[in-house]
């Protein structure tokens, strides 16, 4: 074969094996994050199925902290509704925060706090609550890796080609609740 | 800075070499052995089966070896919730499956890592570990060894552990047999210049594969107390275990020994003092490793 014809084909074979490769790359960083995704859901529902157990739980020991309760109770019904990330991330807030002030109030009840099965509830929801933030934590590391490779030059051309587009980081809290808390007396 | 595949890799591509060393070492002392038998042949077959045979079996088992060794039990999420939920947690921030829990009866803390690749792993700690570190630091420890998983740091480590000592083991065979054997070394003189490598290369070769066990694991444990509070986002955790494995009255693991020590996450079998032992340590000075975590 004539050896001009082999400046054309490498050059073309090179290029299509760099298109192939990188293509598979974006796909299969694309699919770390959706799997990522799926752990925080995990973790966020075995949460939920905690809740209404550590809610008896409390109830038997310290009945009359009804607004404690019905926060919780709100905050989970919010986050069960939740379709997109954005209210979902909203009403995790919620829940993480009204699981605080009901575990805030069990301090205040010796007999409660030594109950068995409630440390044993306590343990699962921190634990739950520490799977959480470590599953958002890989979530948004796999979102980084995925954004920074889809905006460089030159995967860029694959991703504008292909429609990949920038994914969201699942964030922790809204401008509002960044705020100092206010201490009510 | 490497990343952590560029890491993977070359620690799959140590492994390797590892073996090959490994394959070329077995089979130059079996060559040897074989001539001053007068079985050149015979020496390099027996050889070469022992050392497939070592191979295969420190790939595939060398983590149960490591295990049984320190006195390693199956630990359940029930006896353990905390210990449980803490690797469940870190294994989700890494991104990997879930290791398989071990609790080592002792007063001192310290944990390892073992196994062949992330899916094949195990982590195992020390009960005076679950006892005496509060959560924030168990994390830190859990992490470190997480990353050693993630990194593939294990598979490199259990191997040098069995064919390291494999090599110590055999080499001290073969010294015995040449000083104890038998007397008529003047029989040809070809035969006598192999003694002498065969001599030179017995005593050399488990100094080498020492030094290679110390070369490999010091770096390492850096790399990993970056990679875990990378992971933890937290290396006040770490620092704080360290302290309190540096100001702990149990340093000794029992069940520990000098083919184990360098899994550990840090030095089971002394303290660090003088020139010679920092030498010879399988772990960076622990002062050392505190600091860089408080500069991150």
């Amino acid at each position: 074969m004539n050896p001009l014809y082999w400046i054309i084909i490498v050059p073309v074979a090179v290029i299509i094996l760099w298109f192939v490769v990188t293509y598979n790359r974006l796909i299969s960083l694309r699919t770390r994050i959706d799997n990522a995704w799926s752990q925080i859901d995990v973790q966020l529902k075995r949460r939920y199925d905690l809740i209404p157990n550590l809610i008896e739980t409390v109830k038997g020991y310290a009945k009359h902290e009804k607004s404690v309760f019905e926060e919780v109770t709100k905050a989970r019904t919010a986050w069960s509704k939740a379709k997109d990330m954005k209210t979902m991330a909203k009403a995790d807030n919620m829940l993480s925060g009204a699981l605080k002030s009901l575990f805030a109030v069990a301090e205040n009840y010796p007999t409660l706090k030594a109950n068995e099965n409630f440390m044993q509830l306590q343990e699962e929801l921190k634990s739950t609550e520490d799977k959480i933030a470590y599953s958002r934590q890989f979530y948004n590391d796999n979102v980084m890796n995925f954004n920074q490779s889809i905006m460089s030059v030159p995967t860029n051309i694959i991703a504008n080609w292909f429609k990949f587009t920038v994914r969201e980081y699942f964030k922790t809290e809204s401008a509002e609740e960044k705020k100092p808390v206010k201490v009510k007396f | 800075m490497q990343t952590v595949y560029e890491r993977i890799n070359q620690n799959k591509t140590s492994s390797v070499i590892l073996i090959v060393l490994f394959f070329i070492i077995i089979s130059a002392l079996g060559y040897l052995f074989g001539v001053y038998f007068r079985f050149p042949i015979f020496g390099l077959a027996f050889a070469f089966i022992i050392s497939t045979a070592m191979a295969l079996f420190s790939f595939y088992d060398g983590d149960s070896v490591a295990l049984s060794l320190s006195g390693a039990k199956a630990a359940t999420k029930k006896q353990y919730p905390e210990f449980y939920n803490t690797v469940e947690g870190l294994s989700i921030a890494a991104g990997l499956q879930m290791p398989k829990l071990y609790v080592i009866e002792e007063n001192s803390i310290n944990a390892f890592a073992t196994g062949r690749d992330p899916k094949h792993a195990s982590l195992a700690v020390t009960t005076g570990a679950l006892k005496k570190l509060k959560r924030v630091e168990l994390e830190g420890v859990v992490g470190h060894e997480m990353s050693h998983i993630k990194n593939y740091d294990i598979r490199m480590m259990m191997l040098v552990m069995v064919l390291v000592g494999v090599i110590a083991m055999l080499s001290d065979m073969m010294l015995r047999t040449f000083m104890y054997g038998r007397g008529d070394r003047d029989r040809d003189k070809g035969g006598g210049i192999l003694i002498i490598v065969g001599l030179a290369l017995a005593i050399l070769a488990p100094i080498i594969a020492q030094l290679i066990k110390f070369a490999i694991s010091r770096k390492r444990e850096f790399l990993a107390d970056a990679d875990g509070a990378l992971l933890t986002r937290y290396p006040a955790g770490l620092a704080s275990a360290l302290t309190k494995i540096k100001n702990d009255d149990d340093k000794i693991v029992d069940a520990a020994n000098k083919a184990t020590a360098h899994l550990f996450i840090e030095n089971p079998l002394r303290a660090h003092e003088g020139w010679l032992n920092s030498l010879f340590d399988t772990h960076p000075p622990i002062d050392a490793r505190i600091k860089a975590l408080k500069a991150m």
